[in-house]
């Protein structure tokens, strides 16, 4: 039978594993604890076991692939308007280090027309070759039609690990993909490592909300997919004078696409925009009403950045929902972040711990928040943030 | 038109709290809830029958309990509620998830538009949706905010992308999944809250619609939780005193120092 066994000759009743489990799905019936039927077989209790009296079985082999066939790390290069986007050289950059570490090669994949200068960037910022399908008909991001073409490479070259940037078409991209090459997919990924003995990706993502952080493994399929969202890793300096090899793989170019994309438009342009700022200055509840969050912007003017917000002062309605940071939010990594009245729930914390220098200005010494920090000031923000605006003003202007 | 919204059973905690000394989460009571993304759904779903006519059905892959949830929606205008619930369908991954939906779905037949939330937040991963389009064969669009036009056999959508939107348009059976934006769920009516108590929640379990036990729950995942634990952040703040612009002053200094903030 699949479940959860529990041992009754180890289990000593010490409860450990129903403070471990989410579900109410632990109880204790004649001081051993056992299983009921609010189990989702999630596994969080089998860690927390203290006696080894928990196991976690599937009765039945799933059929797999020989998974020694495929090789190589794989990057998604994804591309809008002609541009490759920044998430894929943060990928290369992570995918140099897990590739470097299997002693594979590390490809990229790029589809679109005229973009040459755009392969040519994605090996000197770390791949060793691109398989780049030039067609008109790819130039825009597509649901069937990159699937299918992808799918194609994947299968005809098996790659063992492939990563996605979780951009909108990437989060569509890869689940579609990954079910129709039946194996595994792990989103939102914010660290990636291979282990060397077994050869696989550990992949370690945040779970119920942030609150934990779960390690998750892809054993008997192949590839191993993860999507990792923007700003998470960092890429590599770019070296122009690598050498690598650009491939213009034989697919087939579907021909009866059903899904057809009338119309792209582009709404959003910030003056700077958030994701890409080298200074987030960003406003919490601890501003208190609305009407302050305009100091933060100032803020952000006075040091050329962007604004951003905590999830409580969007959903107060202060501030437009895209400037939020975190979980659910923007995930940011400028070089300073500043956190101004926020008390650094991990949610948060998700959206801007990359990040090389965070401030915290917070009036609660113990706020969170100064956990992460670099520099800390305990302090009102409406009496820091006017101080700090106009002291760069004066060195600034 | 006859849709099927996919609806997920999720904690109904919106803040999980850590016990420090134990690294363990802190159980709320708190009960559980319907995936707050698929609410948005089930409303898309009810609107667009009241338009163009037909019905809208939930279906759910959970525990014997989320019945009770499912029976709620019928209160909004759903017409009927399936749950697929069977111990072989406990710890799925998503495609796990995708593949016990599909054949659910399969099951049910004679379907035009199936709906799920852009996520569920007990995880966040997004992936079922085009996961379960996948499975099942037909075309998807994710982060849907507004359908322009539906008919016999054609969708026509806009879909929100990290800098703007798009405008897609698919034959159906389609799957889309939706934003928050794309309307207001409606509150129950008294009418509909009669109704609700009265109705039955149909369930299937994975002989009823013909699952190959290979594929579903944790035997048909293919990913693995190893290991779970608390985020730890260790680096040290430096504290900056004195008064509001004396440190104010002094940070002014220190990144002005490091160059991150450059004179213009
Ligand atoms: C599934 C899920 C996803 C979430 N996603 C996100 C997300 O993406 N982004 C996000 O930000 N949150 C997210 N949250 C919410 C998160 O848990 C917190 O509730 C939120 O970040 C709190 O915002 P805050 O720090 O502004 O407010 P609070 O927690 O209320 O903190 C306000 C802080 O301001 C300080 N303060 C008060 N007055 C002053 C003053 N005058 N001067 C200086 N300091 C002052 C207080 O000491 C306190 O530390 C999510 C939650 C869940 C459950
Ligand atoms: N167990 C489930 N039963 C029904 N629908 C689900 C289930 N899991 C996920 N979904 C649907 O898929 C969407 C995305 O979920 P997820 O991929 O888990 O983030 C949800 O909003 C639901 O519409």
């Amino acid at each position: 039978m699949t479940g959860i066994e529990i041992s009754a000759e180890k289990c000593v009743g010490c409860r450990l594993c129903i403070k471990e489990c989410m579900f109410n799905a632990i109880e204790i019936k004649d001081k051993k604890a056992v299983i009921n039927e609010n189990c989702s077989l999630c596994g969080a209790c089998v860690p927390s076991c203290k006696f080894d009296a928990i196991r976690i079985e599937s009765d039945k082999k799933q059929e797999t692939v020989d998974i020694t066939e495929y090789n190589g790390v794989w990057v998604f290069a994804e591309q809008k308007r002609g541009a490759v986007s920044q998430v894929a050289f943060e990928l290369l950059g992570e995918g140099r280090k897990l590739a470097d570490a299997l002693s594979v090669p590390l490809s990229a994949v790029l589809f679109g027309s005229n973009l040459q200068d755009e392969a040519n960037k994605l090996i000197a910022y770390g791949a060793d070759n691109v398989y780049y399908v030039d067609h008109q008909s790819v130039e825009h991001y597509n649901d069937e039609s990159y699937t299918d073409i992808f799918v194609q490479l994947i299968k005809k070259y098996k790659p063992e690990i492939v990563l996605i940037g979780a951009t909108t078409y990437g989060r569509s991209l890869a689940p579609r993909a990954a079910s129709r090459l039946n194996t595994g997919l792990t989103a939102d990924c914010t660290g990636l490592r291979i282990d060397p003995e077994k050869r696989l990706m550990l992949q370690t993502r945040p779970a119920f909300g942030g609150n934990l952080m779960a390690t998750i493994i892809c054993p008997d399929h192949r590839p191993q997919m993860a999507t990792v969202r923007p700003k998470v890793m960092k890429p590599l300096e770019p070296d122009y004078s690598r050498n690598g090899e650009i491939i213009h793989p034989d697919v087939i170019i579907p021909a009866d696409v059903k899904t057809k994309v009338l119309d792209s438009v582009q709404t959003v342009c910030e003056t700077v925009s958030l994701t890409e700022a080298d200074i987030v200055v960003s406003g919490g509840r601890g501003l208190g009403e609305a009407k302050n969050y305009a100091l933060v912007e100032e803020l952000a003017r006075v040091l050329g950045g962007a604004a951003g917000a905590s999830r409580a002062i969007v959903d107060a309605g202060w501030v437009d929902y895209s400037r939020q940071v975190g979980q659910t939010g923007k995930t940011v990594g400028p070089k300073v972040y500043f956190a101004c009245g926020i008390s650094g729930a991990v949610q948060h914390l998700a959206g801007m711990s990359s990040s090389d220098i965070i401030i915290a200005i917070n009036k609660n010494p113990d706020a969170p928040i100064f956990k992460i920090a670099t520099y800390g000031i305990v302090g009102d923000v409406l009496e820091v943030l006017p101080e700090l605006i106009k002291k760069f003003r004066e060195r600034l202007d | 038109m006859n849709i099927i919204v996919c609806v997920k059973q999720v904690p109904g905690t919106t803040d999980v709290k850590i016990n420090k000394e134990t690294n363990t989460i802190i159980r709320d009571e708190a009960e559980a809830i319907i995936n707050p993304f698929d609410e948005y759904a089930i409303e898309e779903g009810v609107r667009i029958k009241e338009k163009v006519g037909g019905s809208v059905t939930v279906l759910s892959m959970g525990i014997p309990k989320t019945a009770e949830l499912l029976r709620e929606t019928i209160a909004v205008g759903v017409d009927d509620a399936v749950l697929l619930t069977d111990r072989a369908f406990a710890g799925a991954d998503t495609l796990a998830t995708s593949y016990t939906l599909s054949m659910g779905i399969r099951k049910l037949g004679n379907y035009d538009l199936i709906i799920c939330g852009k996520q569920a937040t007990d995880g966040d991963t997004a992936q079922v949706g085009p996961s379960l389009a996948e499975k099942l064969g037909i075309p998807h669009t994710t982060n849907v905010r507004k359908i322009e036009e539906i008919r016999e056999g054609y969708i026509r959508c806009q879909r929100m992308t990290d800098d703007g939107y798009e405008v897609v348009e698919m034959p159906l059976p389609a799957v889309i999944t939706v934003v928050k934006e794309i309307n207001e769920p409606r509150y129950p009516s008294i009418k509909g809250k009669l109704k609700a108590k009265k109705y039955e929640v149909k369930t299937l379990n994975a002989e009823d619609i013909g699952a190959n036990l290979n594929l579903c729950g944790l035997n048909g995942s293919p990913t693995r939780v190893i290991k779970t634990f608390t985020p730890v952040h260790e680096i040290k703040a430096e504290m900056i005193e004195g008064t509001a612009r004396e440190q104010a002053e002094k940070l002014a200094d220190k990144l002005l120092a490091m160059r991150f903030v450059k004179c213009r």
